[in-house]
């Protein structure tokens, strides 16, 4: 048995809005394991991003939380890029638009592991080496704008893993991406959370892209947990028939095509 | 058999900040009555760009499009705004597609008055027998378009597309911004429509194995050129071009 | 939550409102509490305020009813202000989003006539617009507008910039929709909003510039505004300094009145953006 990082008991969070409630999450009970690949599959209104700001605790100051999220794996409550690192979706406006890369990179890396500036620009040098980024030490004085969305991606990752997290979650990170570009930081996710022993949680509405490298699924629907378990039980013996209907829309080139040939 | 639509060496570059892109090189393609050809490229291919210039929302440097056998970029004022009819598109996204205080009934309702298919009286009829065609109630025509799920408003996008009886509908990215289960729908819709009314598509998308669903043929795009062309499920089956390759490799397969 | 519950919450738009109220009843009740000219003779000079309960204020030196000038004045100061404010914004918002529409050399040309008429300061353009045509009210509120339509002409500009490169323009033109009809039925009412906040800003502006015309004698000379008060009361502003005072607190009100309104609109509608 492994042993846990996080639980979550009977987590809701709702939003107050005009006379009633709106609850994005409902008492959700789930435990993500030290080292574990976890997937979180929803689609829009299902609480998946609610959930991984949830767990990085940066939801807006507006959302009411209740039940709770017990971290066992860690010796003190997590500190937001400290102990979590979080890869948005859109890197063009997770960035700072007006910072230098490295700045940007060793930020983290500064602030929460007490690097000096020289130090923290050579983590950030090396951050960018482990990413991929071509020509890094020209990269540390460029800025956003000069790179492509998916090496803004990767950048932004690098800045997510600067101060070693013991959890890495990703909402959507490829959601704005071509399929190409996908595939490669998909790849790089896996690797880098295999070799740093990171846990990494990835929200995606994609479950054919979980399936390939996620050791468990979570589904969520409404803001409920429909089921939870290993990718392979998940994907050969779906207990939920909502998990059968994702399954059976996913679209690869097993799929029916729906014309016929001209 | 004349073709629908024929393009030939087409050219566009833009210029950002000094550098110069090239966004169109000399490209050229044919597309028959009723069939579906796939635009396939990753980010920057130039395939958006194509379907924009065939639109004629961007206009191209060189090049000629010949639509219904008319020279289609010759086209100039009250002329094209009348034969746009002809050419309909589907956004990405049909929440940025809409005017934001449009109601469901004024967006299908425009194209109707602009190419005078209804009278005022009869416009309420057609708006709810459009609706109908895509699966729609025609009571939500009094609705916002804000107020309607994503998946109801790409069926109202795609409404208003047919309103004019177009014989060519672009679809930019038409499913991608839509969740999986509403995906599938709308792809078979649009199938359908195809099946009944003999339209053809242009489907734009970076995802080849949506892309085989639904086209017959396929144009895989990088860098502004067209690097492969041909019938989808040969060219999936063996690519020719590295762009081919990888595009196919990316695919995300269900491991079961 | 509507907007108007969102605006109501704002405790700057609630208080610009009451006041303003305040002031339009004035304006709407002088002609029934004063149905005489508030130009004609009631009294001995010179009364001081509360000394005489028939008129409250007191008289001036010719002995004209202080409060009956002061209410005729609200009536001229809101009717300026705000007519200006609708021409200069209706103006502004038109040639912006046509030079912002179109783009190329009608751009350009509308640009330039916008930086011409911004080179002059707005007061001087009124003075000398009043002294060559002649004083009256439609003369005013025109000079008024004429300093003041730029900005929204601008902030217009801008907006449809951005605009015209979404995609339910593309939309509008792929059905087939006329140039005119794109620019002022798709565009423009999506770029008013942030035209509207200028509104408070040139009404106030208006008020003011009205008030200044006239205390320089450039007024329309038949009717009563706050400005040609307080130019009257100069002449005695030792020995009767209300004179001066009422008419002035009267202009104080007002413009602090429409910038909390604005400020309060302004909030209301950004709430709105926040939730969305």
């Amino acid at each position: 048995m492994t042993s846990l990082l996080a639980e979550l008991r009977g987590l809701s969070v709702s939003y107050p809005t005009a006379g009633r409630t709106a609850f994005a999450l409902r008492e959700v009970h789930l435990d993500i394991a030290m080292g574990e690949r976890l997937a979180i599959i929803g689609e829009s209104g299902s609480g998946k991003t609610t959930l991984a700001l949830a767990l990085a605790s940066i939801l807006p100051p507006q959302a009411r939380l209740a039940g709770r999220i017990d971290w066992p794996g860690l010796a003190r409550a997590p500190v937001a890029g400290r102990d979590v690192g979080f890869v948005f979706q859109d890197p063009g406006s997770s960035l700072n638009p007006v910072m230098r890369i490295g700045e940007q990179v060793a930020e983290g890396a500064r602030r929460h592991l007490g690097l000096g500036r020289s130090a923290g620009l050579e983590r950030a040098l090396s951050l960018l080496q482990r990413v991929r980024i071509p020509d890094p030490e020209a990269a540390l004085r460029g800025y956003p704008h000069q790179f492509s969305g998916g090496q803004r991606q990767r950048i932004a990752i690098a800045c997510a893993i600067a101060a070693r997290p013991r959890l890495l979650i990703a909402d959507e990170p490829t959601s704005a991406l071509d399929m190409v570009v996908q595939a490669e930081i998909v790849r790089l996710l896996d690797g880098l959370v295999r070799e740093e022993g990171m846990t990494l949680v990835f929200i995606t509405h994609d479950i054919g892209l979980a399936s390939g490298f996620a050791d468990r699924i979570a589904v969520f629907r409404d803001g409920a947990l429909v089921e939870a378990g290993a990718t392979r039980e998940i994907l050969a013996k779906p207990a939920q028939a909502y998990t059968r209907s994702l399954i059976a829309a996913h679209i690869d080139f097993a799929s029916p095509r729906l014309i016929e040939p001209a | 058999m004349q073709p629908l639509l024929a393009v030939e060496n087409l050219a566009k570059t833009f210029r950002s900040g000094g550098r110069r892109v090239t966004a169109l090189d000399d490209v050229s393609l044919t597309l028959g009555r009723g069939e579906t050809l796939g635009l396939v490229g990753p980010s920057g291919s130039g395939k958006s760009t194509l379907a924009r210039v065939l639109l004629r929302l961007v206009a191209p440097e060189s090049g000629r499009i010949e639509m219904e056998g008319e020279d289609w970029l010759a086209l100039r004022g009250k002329a094209l705004r009348e034969r746009r009819a002809r050419v309909q598109m589907v956004f990405q996204d049909p929440l940025a597609a809409f005017n934001p205080r449009a109601t469901i009934a004024s967006a299908l309702a425009d194209p109707l008055r602009i190419h005078g298919t209804a009278g005022r009286a009869e416009r309420p009829r057609r708006v709810g027998e459009l609706l109908e065609r895509v699966g729609l109630s025609p009571d939500l025509a009094p609705r916002a378009i804000h107020e309607v799920s994503g998946g109801q408003r790409q069926r109202v996008a795609i409404a208003r597309a047919l309103a004019t009886n177009p014989s060519l509908i672009v679809l930019d990215e038409a499913v991608s911004a839509l969740d999986v289960s509403v995906r599938g729908r709308i792809l078979e819709l649009l199938a359908a429509i195809q099946k009944t009314d003999g339209v053809s598509y242009i489907f734009v998308s970076h995802d080849v194995a949506v892309v085989r669903v639904i086209a017959h043929r396929v144009a895989i795009m990088d860098a502004g050129r067209i690097v492969e062309m041909g019938e989808t499920e040969g060219i999936i089956r063996e690519p020719g071009s590295a762009t081919a390759r990888a595009l196919v490799a990316a695919v995300p397969r269900l491991h079961r | 939550m509507s907007f108007l519950a969102r605006f109501l919450r704002s405790p700057e738009g609630v208080a610009g409102l009451l006041l303003l109220a305040c002031l339009l009843a004035m304006a709407l009740l002088a002609p029934v509490l004063f149905p005489r000219d508030p130009l004609s003779i009631v009294g001995r000079p010179l009364i001081p305020p509360f000394a005489d309960w028939s008129l409250p204020l007191g008289t001036d030196r010719l002995g004209r009813d202080v409060l009956a000038g002061l209410m005729h004045g609200a009536r001229t100061s809101l009717l300026v202000g705000i007519s200006a404010a609708v021409v200069a914004l209706a103006a502004g918002a038109v040639i912006g989003t046509l030079a912002g529409f179109a783009a190329g050399w009608l751009d350009e040309a509308l640009m330039r006539v916008v930086d011409a008429f911004q080179i002059v300061p707005p007061f001087l353009l009124a003075l000398a617009f009043v002294s060559v045509v002649g004083a009256s009210l439609p003369v005013i509120v025109l000079a008024i507008a004429l300093g003041a339509w730029t900005g929204a002409a601008r902030l217009a500009r801008a907006e449809v910039l951005s605009i015209r490169e979404r995609d339910y323009v593309a939309a509008a033109r792929v059905i087939g929709m006329h140039p005119l009809e794109i620019a002022f039925k798709e565009v423009l009412p999506n770029a008013l909003p942030p035209v509207l906040a200028l509104t408070s800003v040139i009404v106030a502006g208006a008020v003011l510039t009205e008030a200044a015309l006239s205390f320089l004698g450039l007024g329309d000379p038949n009717t009563v505004t706050w400005g040609s008060m307080i130019a009257e009361g100069r002449n005695v502003l030792r020995t009767a300094p209300f004179l001066s005072i009422v008419p002035g607190l009267g202009l104080v009100l007002t413009v602090l009145g429409v910038y909390l309104l604005g400020e309060g609109l302004v909030e209301a509608l950004a709430r709105k953006r926040r939730r969305q």
